[in-house]
């Protein structure tokens, strides 16, 4: 596809190695930045580029650079989350895996407008392979004089370190990765203080997404006000979609915001439809933790428009009939999708990776899985439904961070939409056990 | 000084102050229960969720509400804030709820705890929980250990308030106590294979707002509200001395730290103090003790008892009834 921002580069056999790149137009951004640009006009850029936080939330990047504390005289630190972990994403694996240059580029034009001169990565445990490619990309930026001490005779200089967790989902929430950063128990802080006053080692400190920080350098180089006439509205430029599931062609895709559900879905450029010719049943969208949506609300808002990929079309309804972008994990369940189980399964994972801090979520997600084995394994009860329902409403909004939600959310919006689903497992197991009922291994 | 209204009460408070601790200037019935912060202990709170409140107004400047509940202890007041605490109804459902997940793996051995009758757990189910219990499975269970010589740890008790790993840390000169592992597994611990030997150890114990840690020198001696408290001080050179001795007749059953009205101890005190001064003679005795707090076994024993907040969501009530 042309339009491509991020992946336009990735067939380039050597892209990953710093000649290949750099012949390409790769470092560019830099050299712009730090030769051309002040710090107050690569923020401008930013600003007007309209670009969001890619790691779930769609928070204006500009916005969150803007609260960082600069009246101290602390060091100031950029931590890139690199620690994806939530399922059905895997887009920033690909993305470093692939153009790990194109991530350091950002990450050097983002200190340069920050005022950093410490930044670190901090990767998932698993990706542990990952490691030598970013330190490999590190060692090369230096060697040609993009990091180091004075970065291109300029003033600035710049070290980025990698840094790998230890495995745990919670430490991809911006606090619990730094207080892991920092050698401690990866427990998400209590906030306020916000990392933009109180980060790292107690230092102003912004914590952007792989993807986030990579898009800084394409909006240097083409200027923000051109980034910003991508997409739609306020879903400005490209996002990275990885798309998993019953689907043809399962990959990450990066598309214009604003492209249709429905052509993603089905055209041959993207998933390429439904596998085994099978009818399309339900898709999280956005990473596991959002709402998922049976069929006609995905392709079709409630009100009757087609809906698109975008932050604004996907959250068209709220959750009483829409769900979120979140962090782009597209996951596809086809008709022989059982939504019961597969919502069990999620309930394992985040009963697994609550960090425990905080009791609504510590307890909560084992009783929902609980809960969820007895309806799945047959031996539920009708109230077991809307047991399941209360328990998901105490702990939604009661918890530290927003593990607890991620955990409530796909359960009641599994009942939500799929009511009958659960009620047919309790009214007659046995009929629905010997059913062909498939599982989606999203972890 | 900003200026904030709890449940239709308003006061001045220093810049800074947590909703909680201006409820707690105010007094009464409208303070949040609390079952992890500690003022006493840097750091504390925001875990156990059952402080949580309804923000109706942010500030004077900024008259919106706070989109979900928050955590009294751990978030400071503004100018012009208005908080609802047992006037909404809103809040009363979701610290039922907070109850119902802190009981949902308590074994519930209270006949066989020494805790009971002072346990916060007790006195917040009492106060907000609800009648009967929904769940039907198996609780976690974990063995029961030593913590040191003079401490038992009845992990399924325990409720993971991190009040102790604060004791451990700000009292004590090298941690060796924490948590490990993660979510409903985790659990106290001490350094492998390590006893909490510190002069000050012993204060986990008081701050453990269920039975989990318990003095292993007084333990299944008597239920407490047989023991007549009283007020007791003895020259120390490790700490300030000042205590409540637990008495049955003539003899010293337990030491402790004088708990105020939130259960928080005044001042801590020192093992030597806690676990060794067993004899009349060692102390000053002051006289008895005012348990101002309210438990629900001390029904029977203390002198004041009313069942504590329970929940009348109707605005404007409570100006009637303070
Ligand atoms: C449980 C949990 C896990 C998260 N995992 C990730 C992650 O793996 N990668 C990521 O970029 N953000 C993750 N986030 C979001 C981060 O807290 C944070 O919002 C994000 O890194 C901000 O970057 P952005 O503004 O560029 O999106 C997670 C949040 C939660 C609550
Ligand atoms: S919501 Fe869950 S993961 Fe987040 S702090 Fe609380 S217990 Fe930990
Ligand atoms: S043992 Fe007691 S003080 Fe320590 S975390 Fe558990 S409940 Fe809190
Ligand atoms: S006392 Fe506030 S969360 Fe525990």
């Amino acid at each position: 596809m042309d339009g491509k921002i991020l992946l336009a580069n990735i067939d380039i056999p050597g892209i990953r190695g710093f000649d290949v790149y750099r012949t390409h137009g790769g470092y560019a951004a830099v050299e712009k930045a730090l030769r051309h640009l002040s710090v107050q006009e690569v923020i401008a850029e930013v600003n007007r580029s309209g670009l969001r936080g890619r790691g779930g939330a769609g928070f204006p990047t500009g916005l969150k650079w803007s609260f960082l504390d600069r009246k101290t005289d602390k060091p100031r630190y950029l931590v890139c989350n690199a620690d994806e972990s939530e399922p059905g994403t895997f887009k920033d694996r690909y993305l470093m895996h692939h153009l790990p240059h194109l991530l350091i580029e950002g990450l050097i034009i983002s200190s340069y407008a920050l005022g950093v001169n410490t930044c670190y990565i901090y990767i998932r445990g698993e990706f542990k392979y990952m490691v030598g490619i970013l330190e490999n990309a590190i060692r090369e930026a230096r060697q040609h004089g993009f990091l180091g001490e004075r970065i291109l005779g300029t003033d600035f200089s710049l070290e980025i370190y990698v840094h790998p967790g230890a495995g745990a989902y919670i430490c991809g929430e911006e606090t619990a990765l730094l207080e892991s950063l920092e050698g401690k128990r990866g427990n998400p802080r209590i906030k306020p203080p916000f990392p933009a006053f109180k980060g790292l080692y107690g230092c102003p400190t912004v914590v952007n997404n792989v993807e986030t920080l990579a898009t800084v350098g394409p909006i240097i180089s083409m200027g923000g006000e051109a980034y910003s006439k991508i997409g739609r509205g306020k879903s400005t430029g490209t996002k990275l979609i990885s798309a998993c599931g019953n689907i043809n062609k399962p990959g990450v895709y990066e598309i214009e915001m604003g492209l249709p559900v429905e052509d993603f879905i089905y055209s041959p450029g993207y998933c390429g439809g439904i596998s085994g010719n099978k009818y399309l049943k339900a898709v999280i969208p956005g990473g596991s933790s959002v709402p998922i949506l049976p069929a006609d609300l995905i392709l079709n808002t409630a009100r009757g428009e087609k809906r698109l990929m975008t932050y604004e079309s996907l959250a068209d309804g709220d959750f009483e009939t829409g769900t979120m972008l979140g962090s782009g994990g597209f996951i596809v369940y086809d008709e022989d999708a059982c939504i019961v189980r597969n919502t069990w399964n999620l309930t394992r994972f985040y009963h697994h990776e609550s960090c425990g801090q905080c009791s609504p979520c510590r307890e909560g997600t084992g009783w929902m899985e609980k809960i969820l084995y007895r309806i799945e394994h047959g031996q539920g009860k009708m109230s077991d439904i809307d047991l399941l329902v209360r328990v998901a409403k105490n702990i939604e909004g009661h918890t530290i961070c927003p593990l607890g939600d991620a955990a409530a959310w796909p359960v009641a919006s599994a009942i939500r939409h799929f009511r009958k689903e659960f009620e047919d497992h309790v009214l007659h197991p046995a009929e629905v056990l010997s059913k062909e009922r498939s599982l989606l291994k999203v972890f | 000084m900003p200026k904030v209204t709890i449940d239709n009460i308003t006061i001045d408070v220093e810049e800074g102050t947590t909703i909680l601790n201006a409820a707690r200037k105010i007094g009464g019935r409208i303070v949040p229960p609390a079952m992890c912060y500690y003022s006493k202990l840097k750091g504390s709170g925001g875990k156990c969720r059952t402080c949580l409140v309804k923000v109706a107004q942010s500030s004077a400047k900024d008259p919106r509400p706070m989109p979900k509940l928050v955590a009294s202890c751990s978030t400071p007041v503004q100018d012009g804030m208005v908080v609802q605490n047992l006037t909404s109804p809103e809040v009363a459902e979701a610290r039922k709820g907070i109850v119902e997940f802190l009981l949902l793996n308590h074994p519930l051995d209270c006949p066989v705890c020494d805790q009971a009758g002072e346990c916060d757990l007790q006195d917040l189910s009492f106060g907000y929980g609800m009648e009967e219990t929904a769940t039907e499975d198996d609780r976690r269970e974990f063995p029961v250990i030593d913590i040191g010589d003079k401490i038992k740890l009845h992990m399924n008790r325990c409720i993971l308030c991190y009040r102790c790993v604060y004791v451990a840390d700000q009292l004590t000169d090298k941690r060796l106590h924490g948590i490990l592992y993660r979510g409903d597994v985790s659990e106290i611990s001490t350094f492998i294979g390590n006893a909490v030997t510190n002069d000050f150890s012993g204060n986990m114990i008081d701050v453990c707002p269920v039975g989990a840690l318990t003095d292993k020198t007084a333990r299944f001696k008597s239920r407490v509200w047989f023991l007549k408290p009283m007020d007791a001080h003895r020259a120390c050179g490790k700490c300030p001395g000042k205590v409540a001795i637990w008495m049955f007749g003539n003899e010293i059953y337990r030491v402790t730290g004088r708990k105020d009205q939130f259960g928080e101890v005044e001042e801590f005190i020192c093992n030597e103090c806690r676990f060794e001064k067993k004899e009349p003679g060692d102390w000053v005795i002051e006289g008895p003790r005012h348990i101002k707090r309210q438990s629900v076994i001390s029904a029977n024993h203390y002198e004041e008892m009313k069942k504590q907040s329970i929940i009348d969501p109707i605005a404007g009530e409570m100006n009637k009834q303070e």
